[in-house]
Parts: C-alpha cells; structure tokens; sequence
C-alpha cells in the first residue's frame, strides 16, 4: 500500500483575512489621547465664601481679551514671560513678621505678595477668547507652580515634585508611600495653587 | 540562432507572495496594540490644543467624556456654531446635568470622588461656551475636570 501524503494547505487567502481584520481595526479604534491639564473647579456659587479680601498687593490679574491679547495687571504681556512673570509674584515673600515667608527666593518687594500662600492668581477671560489661548495660558501658571514645588521638593527631599508624583503611582515603589504622601501635602501647603478663575466676561460694547 | 529563440522563451519568474500575510499580520498587531476601541463616534470637530504640564487619565473607567467644538464635516446642516457632544450626538448646554448625574449614579458610592470629566474641546472654541459647561459642571459639584491636550509646547497654540 502506497503510503498517502497530507494535502498541504492552501494557505493564498490568508492575507485576506489578515487584511480583513486589520480594516476592522483601523476603522474601529483610535490612538487614545489621555492627557490632558487637570484642574479642579471652584465649588457651586451659594458654597462660596464671598467674605474674602484679598489685599490688591496679592493679587495677579491675568487677563485673556476677545482677540486672544494676553495682559497681565493691566499691561500686556508675551505668553513666553508669563511663567516668569507668575514665579516672581508667587515667590516674591515680601511679608514681614507673621507673613515672613523663609523659602522663597524672590526679590522681596513690599509692593506684590507677601507670602505663596496668601498669593493668589486672577484668570479672567472674555466669552470670545479661543480655547487654545485660554489653554496656553492654565499651562504656564500651571507650570509656573510646579516649577516652584520642584524647586523645593529638591532642596528638602532630593527628588522633584513630578518624580514624587510618579513614585506615588508606582506600585513597585520601595519607599514609605504614607511619607511621601505626607511630603508632598507639605510641597503642596508651600505653594498651594490658588488660580481663581472668574465667569467669562461679556465684551463691553 | 538557436540561442536566441531559447532565450526569447524564458519567462519571468513569478514574485513570491508568500510572506505577504506575515507583512499584514504584523500590520494588525501594530493596530492591535498601539490603539483602543473608540468609544464614542465624533460628530464634532476635534482638534485639541498643546499643553505640556499635563497629567495621565488614569481609571479609565472613571472618566466621562464631553467634547465641544464645531460639527464636523459631514454635519454641515447643524450648522456652523460650535456644539457640545454627549455621547454620540449633539447636546444642549441644559443636557449636561441629567448626563452627569446619570454617570454619576451608575458609579458605586465609593468610587464617585475618583469620576473626572475630561474635556475634549476642539481649540477653534470659543471660551464662552467652556465658560458654560464649567458652570453647569459646578452646578452639580463635578469639579474634577481635565482638559486634555496634545503633547507639546503651549506657545505652539497661538501660532
């Protein structure tokens, strides 16, 4: 008896199917985008405190107009110096006595903040700014705080504000992640992140 | 002459095709890997903005997603004027609420701090209706926002 051979397989429509599938992929997913600027918004209007006074000294008003023109206390300003703009009013710690602020490194002039955590920042935008402006400039006070907190989460623990943030994700992390925790609630009360943001303004006809 | 007519007689040889599937299939576990299902179908246009202090959107599961921005092309008869996205079609500014507040009540109890909204707002818009699903967001005490970006310079925005 004559021993039979197996059929080999016909294997030409496999890139078919191969094709098949990858059209369906292309067309039922996306790259994900997930990332993005996170900000926590002001509590609803009746839980405001509205007693609140803030010293003119203590406020940074940045101001976005209808045609996307960036001033900053009333005088206008490039996007590229706003960060700067912003660290040296946060971390200026003009405060005497009580309001003595001992980390900052700023120039200490009587006339803007006393102290980071009495600092707060204005944003104030007109209904017809573009969203890509308005999204410029959360990302330079955004980056103007986590400039400041990576300056001093370095000096007093040797490691920057961000790499805290990540070690605090890390499940393999092999320090104490109730300190770190603790740590960076104290980066975090040096320079808390006061951006107040008020309802849009109406342009003025 | 004999030489010549043999010569006119070869043929070309065929291109072996053979390892086309395995081009394709590699193809397909690229897409596989590097992307993920869509979730929801845009109907408006979606060109975010560059921002680089930005963060990751973990718990996938706890993010709701609004997109705003002007209808894409093929929804030329909405009209020109920038709309909000819930789910996968055109929304009102007073449909927010009832969106939220059904997201919210879909999560457990415990969870419901972690929900974050991610805002997908086509850079085009305008800030006024932003302006208004913040306050609709506040209205409901849903605070966490995250308006996501592309990965880049911010000053890349204003050119």
């Amino acid at each position: 008896m004559a021993r039979r051979l197996a059929p080999e397989v016909n294997a030409g429509s496999m890139a078919d199917i191969a094709f098949l599938l990858l059209i369906f992929f292309l067309v039922s997913t996306t790259i994900e985008t997930d990332y993005g600027i996170s900000r926590r918004l002001p509590p609803p209007p009746e839980e405001l405190e509205t007693d609140m006074r803030i010293k003119e000294k203590n406020l940074f008003r940045v101001e976005l107009n209808q045609v996307n023109e960036l001033f900053v206390e009333k005088k206008p300003l490039q996007l590229k110096d706003l960060k700067a703009a912003a660290i040296a009013f946060l971390d200026n710690g003009g405060g005497e006595k009580s309001n003595h602020c001992s980390y900052c490194k700023g120039a200490k002039d009587p006339k803007s903040s006393d102290n980071p955590s009495r600092a707060v920042i204005s944003l104030i935008n007109s209904r017809e700014t573009n969203y890509d402006a308005y999204i410029a400039v959360q990302n330079e006070l955004v980056g103007a705080y986590a400039e400041l907190r990576d300056r001093e989460a370095l000096r007093m623990y040797n490691m920057s504000f961000k790499q805290m943030k990540d070690f605090l994700k890390d499940a393999n992390y092999s320090g104490d992640k109730t300190k770190l925790k603790k740590q960076m609630e104290e980066i975090r009360s040096m320079y808390p992140e006061k951006l107040s943001e008020a309802e849009p303004v109406m342009v003025k006809l | 002459m004999s030489i010549f007519k043999k010569k006119q007689k070869t043929e070309l040889p065929a291109i072996s095709t053979a390892s086309l599937p395995d081009i394709v299939f590699m193809l397909l576990f690229f897409f596989m890997v590097a992307t993920v299902m869509r979730n929801d179908t845009l109907v408006v246009k979606n060109e975010l903005p560059y921002a680089d202090q930005i963060e990751k959107l973990d718990r996938k599961n706890m993010v709701l997603h609004i997109y705003a921005g002007k209808p894409s092309s093929r929804y030329k008869n909405v009209g020109t004027e920038a709309r909000i996205q819930l789910n996968d079609k055109f929304a009102d500014i007073n449909e927010i609420k009832p969106f939220v507040l059904e997201e919210i009540k879909s999560k457990p109890e415990e969870l419901r701090p972690y929900l974050t909204t991610a805002l997908k707002v086509d850079k085009d818009t305008k800030m006024g209706l932003v302006g208004d699903v913040k306050k609709e967001l506040r209205a409901v005490n849903m605070l966490r926002v995250n308006y996501v970006t592309k990965i880049g310079e911010a000053t890349n925005n204003l050119k």
